[in-house]
């Protein structure tokens, strides 16, 4: 059985091929959307700091010799707090001015820092291996599913739905929502709406983070990994809607599987598929699937 | 009036002694080494390049033979219209006078016709495609180091022999990656083998799962590697989880460089076949060299594409030398001329068709246990001689060969 010659074993192979890619569109797209959704901020560093992460996991067991699962805990909260000390010393003093001023400041950070690890590092990248636990794989008739691949989509779902409920439906959530649409009131009501801001741009980040470790086995750790990524996650935040949190999940996965099904059907255009979608959804939903108009 | 006259015929007496041809340039042999210095090929060639050049320059003796040398570089970014401005802007603004390197094959097709309209000297090191000497041949460009004949000639034809004989095609979605695969293609259906599926994958990519399903799919034996750099890594190093190799697939790595193999490390790819034209251990003439640049550049060992940079610079320099000129085709004539000897690359000349001649050598990556440093990667398989390592003159349709 085929569908437009393609056997369907294959195809199903190909979803879940798509599904792993999205996972990374989704995590990555998450961090952005949650700081540009709350905090206003776009965070052209983001693909930058996805880089970092995956370099302190490849010196975490190069110096230190922490595996994996530290580094799972270790990096993402390093990329955090590197993000942390980038809101507090410079993007602090631009959110009085339009957004393009944090644009430009965070791609200019994202030049700095990719071009520091280039020229120490080289392009080939560095070698990470898979964590011991995770080798292997699962022979699904269809194709062969690595473990590692798997856990990644797993984990990733786990991540994205937590922050969404966090987010969405808890009393933390609110505050922080409260405090983008009204800082003044909800300041005045005693909340600390600058730290808040502080902690949810490292939150942010830290997803990053999380996003370049779980990369770090699979693609190379080299410094234009985030290069390559940053410009496809954006597309993906502005398909999905530029504030909506659940938008970013739900676009993430889904364009990882558009873009899967490309590469079997038309693999030349898997590279330009995602933003033809995004010109096709602008003309129609300017504020995206899910956003909301402001 | 008669003053006039007498002016005029002056004028013309002075304008007919004619220039003087044997003269260099502006007084300066200007070389610019234009590669990507930043992206997927950056470790292949790179600043690599640019310390080969330095090098050459040096051990050429310029200095003491009171030549002015002036080395230049940038950064092409593996993009055909970023190569292309830089081209020209050398060629009619800063007075370059050889453009060397350009991997990218696209790239190298575009300054090659670049450099025939301006007149001036191109030498290929890092591109493939083997068209720059076949179809896209000129009088002012030669293929120094190695092409997409001689890879599918080496490697292609060496794992055919040994048992390959049905293939499934990776390649890279633009000119280098298609000669690849029409050059291997051929080779493989010569000798009786098959090929059973291609997929063509953009330039460059991070991601090769969905291919390489497509690729297990097709169950062909030998999972053809038609790219380079980090692209080849990448499938490579995706290859081992996807289990590839334990399904009984074997990859055959059409282009691989000594840089490639150290980002893989040999865990990933011991095994491995390749054809290069230069390995840094060869013998003590490529070591010691090979120690200097390591000592100038990262202690990385030298690739073939670094190594041809260098050897391609004496010899033009030595033609700069005889010929007293740089003068772009006059100059690529001497290279035709005069037969070629370095330390690196041994006895060899250059055709008519502006392919350079010299002997490939089939390696094979050592396993981790077999290794016994840094840099020591491989095994020597056979030496390709140098008048069977490329493509005959006589198949290549090129216009500057007389049939």
């Amino acid at each position: 059985m085929s569908v437009f010659g393609v056997p369907t074993q294959a195809l199903f192979g190909q979803l879940l091929i798509g599904l792993i890619n999205g996972a990374f569109y989704a995590v990555l797209s998450l961090g952005l959307a949650v700081i540009f959704g709350l905090l206003n901020i776009i965070n052209f560093a983001h693909g930058a700091q996805y880089m970092m992460a995956a370099f302190v996991a490849y010196f975490l067991l190069q110096w230190a010799g922490l595996g994996y699962w530290w580094a799972l805990l270790i990096a993402p909260l390093a990329v955090g707090a590197l993000g942390v000390v980038l809101e507090r010393t410079m993007l602090k003093r631009l959110y009085h001015l339009d957004h393009l001023y944090g644009l430009l400041l965070t791609f200019g950070v994202a030049l700095v820092i990719q071009g520091v690890f280039r020229n120490a590092f080289g392009s080939s990248g560095l070698p990470y291996a898979i964590p011991a636990e995770l080798t292997g794989g699962y022979n699904l008739g269809f194709m062969f599913l690595p473990t590692y691949r798997a856990w990644v989509v797993g984990f990733s779902l786990v991540v994205c739905l937590l922050t969404w409920y966090v987010i969405e439906r808890t009393k933390l959530g609110s505050y922080l929502r409260a405090a983008t649409e009204n800082p003044a009131l909800v300041q005045a009501f005693g909340v600390n709406v600058p730290r808040m801001i502080t902690l949810t741009y490292g939150f942010g980040v830290g997803l990053a983070g999380l996003a370049g470790v779980l990369a770090a086995p699979i693609y190379q750790v080299n410094p234009l990994m985030g290069a390559d990524l940053i410009i496809v996650v954006f597309a993906v935040v502005v398909i999905g809607g530029m504030g909506s949190i659940m938008g970013s999940i739900v676009t993430g996965f889904g364009l990882g599987v558009v873009e899967g099904f490309t590469k079997v059907f038309y693999p030349e255009a898997s590279n330009t598929v995602i933003f033809v979608i995004m010109a096709v959804v602008l003309l129609i939903r300017p504020t995206g699937l899910f956003g909301r108009s402001q | 009036m008669i003053t006039l006259r007498v002016l005029a015929l002056l004028a013309a007496v002075a304008l007919a002694v004619g220039p003087a041809h044997a003269q260099i340039s502006d007084g300066v042999v200007k070389i610019g080494v234009l590669n990507d210095q930043s992206g997927a090929y950056a470790d292949i060639t790179g600043p690599g390049s640019v310390v080969a050049a330095r090098m050459a320059v040096e051990d050429f003796g310029a200095a003491k033979k009171g030549m002015k040398v002036e080395i230049v570089f940038a950064d092409h970014q593996n993009k055909p219209d970023v190569g292309s401005s830089i081209a020209r802007q050398w060629y009619d603004t800063e007075k370059v006078d050889l453009i060397i390197d350009v991997p990218t094959s696209s790239i190298a097709l575009a300054i090659s016709q670049i450099t025939r309209d301006k007149h001036k000297a191109f030498i290929v090191s890092g591109a493939a495609a083997s068209d720059l000497t076949g179809k896209a041949c000129s009088p002012n460009t030669i293929h120094w180091t190695y092409d997409t004949w001689a890879l599918a000639n080496g490697t292609g034809s060496a794992i055919v022999k040994t048992g390959g004989d049905t293939w499934f095609f990776l390649t890279a979605d633009y000119a280098f990656g298609h000669a690849l695969e029409r050059d291997v293609e051929a080779v493989v259906l010569k000798s009786g083998g098959k090929v059973l599926g291609k997929v063509r994958h953009p330039f460059p990519t991070s991601d090769f799962s969905s291919f390489l399903l497509q690729a297990q799919a097709s169950k062909a034996k030998i999972i053809g590697l038609a790219n380079a750099g980090a692209d080849t890594i990448n499938a490579i190093k995706q290859g081992a989880e996807f289990g590839v190799v334990r399904g009984g697939q074997q990859f055959a790595g059409l282009l691989v460089f000594i840089s490639d193999v150290h980002a893989l490390s040999l865990d990933k790819a011991q095994g491995l076949i390749l054809t290069e034209s230069f390995y840094w251990d060869l013998n003590d003439a490529t070591r010691a060299w090979s120690r200097r640049f390591a000592e100038r550049h990262r202690q990385a060992m030298p690739t073939m594409v670094q190594a041809g940079v260098y050897s391609a610079i004496l010899h033009y320099l030595k033609a700069v030398e005889a010929l007293k000129s740089d003068d772009g085709p006059r100059v690529i004539a001497k290279m035709k001329e005069l037969p070629t000897d370095d330390p690196l690359f041994g006895k060899g000349r250059v055709r008519a068709d502006g392919r350079k001649i010299h002997p490939m050598y089939l390696f094979e990556v050592k396993k981790p246990a077999e290794s016994k440093g840094p840099w020591d990667y491989y095994t020597m398989r056979a030496t390709i001689p140098a008048d069977s390592a490329f493509r005959p003159l006589d198949q290549g349709d090129c216009p500057l060969v007389k049939k």
